[in-house]
């Protein structure tokens, strides 16, 4: 009786675990994750005979109760590392990891040096820090003004 | 200011421009091969490298007929056209074989298992490689499906037909390559 409960308690225990580890695959989950070879796009866009194979091949793959990781591997194995829709973290593929990010970066560094900039040329402005008139210029200023007072 | 930003953006730039020409230049079709044969010479291979055998574990590679005349066949069981020429393939490999040459199949971008069926199918005899990702034939300049590399007694590519062949094609291609001498 003792073991028939420990195996219930640790079914119990593990199985809402496992279950949602290894959740149930399914071809339209997976094929938006895998290329199709021979067209370059990815399967769940593609037509051609070698998309037709492949979705064949992983709906079998689906049937025999494989999880998705399971299927990626099994994809992997049989067509090679590009058939999955991304790029490995190794070699070339990693600057399609990397580029993105120091894009990034690189447009945050403009934007916060802009407004650095805006920020330095404001308080400027409003201290009233405009260039002295001309003496010329003053003259002829004090001149028009004083011939209103007359 | 103007200074601080201009050396930054060239290398951005450049950085970009050296990516696009690394892309173009690695996924562009290689038409060296074609050039050599329209000046009707023999080269190398363009690569010998080995792949998976289809249906076992191990790996097999041009290298390993060495001396032989050898009919390289491009393939894929999804592809029609292939499917069509594989019964006079099949004919040309008992040709060659009963010369002590063979017929390579190079299975293209498939699974194995349908690979394998289709060599039931049509009850082909001779060895068959994998081609998991289609980066061997890119070497080769491949265009299409099915495509046929003739490689001579020297291990120097002889003829490319980039489309399929005919018992014609064969027969003015393969007979004079067999009395060539070792």
């Amino acid at each position: 009786m003792r073991p028939l409960v420990a195996a219930l308690l640790a079914l119990a225990v593990v199985s809402p675990a496992a279950l949602a580890a290894a959740p149930r695959a399914s071809l339209p989950d997976i094929e938006d994750e895998v290329m199709c070879l021979e067209c370059g796009t990815a399967l769940n866009v593609s037509n051609s005979a070698v998309a037709d194979q492949e979705r064949e091949f992983i709906a079998q793959l689906i049937t025999q109760g494989k999880t998705k990781r399971q299927v990626k591997a099994a994809l992997v194995q049989e067509y090679g590392p590009r058939v999955l829709a991304e790029p490995s973290d190794n070699g070339f593929d990693l600057t399609a990891w990397l580029v993105p990010v120091l894009a990034a970066l690189g447009a945050l560094a403009i934007v916060l040096s802009t407004a650095r900039r805006w920020r330095r040329a404001r308080p400027a402005a409003a201290a009233g820090d405009e260039p002295a008139l001309d003496p010329d210029d003053a003259r002829r200023l004090d001149a028009e003004l004083a011939s209103f007072d007359r | 200011m103007r200074a601080r930003v201009y050396w930054p953006v060239t290398l951005a730039a450049a950085l970009l421009v050296g990516l696009l020409a690394y892309g173009v230049t690695t996924t562009g079709t290689d038409t060296t091969l074609d050039s050599a044969m329209a000046r009707g010479e023999r080269v190398e291979p363009p690569t010998s490298a080995a792949l998976p055998v289809l249906g076992d574990d191990g790996s097999g590679s041009l290298a390993d007929y060495e001396g032989k005349v050898v009919l390289v066949n491009v393939w894929a069981s999804w592809c029609d056209p292939c499917r069509d020429e594989l019964p006079l393939i099949e004919k040309a490999h008992e040709r060659l074989a009963a010369h002590g040459g063979t017929v390579l199949g190079i299975d293209v971008k498939e699974n194995s298992g349908a690979a394998l069926k289709a060599v039931r199918h049509f009850g082909l005899t001779y060895p068959n490689l994998r081609d998991r990702d289609g980066s061997f034939v890119r070497e080769w300049g491949q265009t299409g499906y099915p495509e046929n590399y003739v490689i001579d007694r020297d291990g120097k590519v002889a003829a490319v037909r980039r489309f399929p062949v005919t018992q014609k094609w064969l027969d003015e291609t393969l007979e004079p390559l067999l009395d060539e001498p070792a």
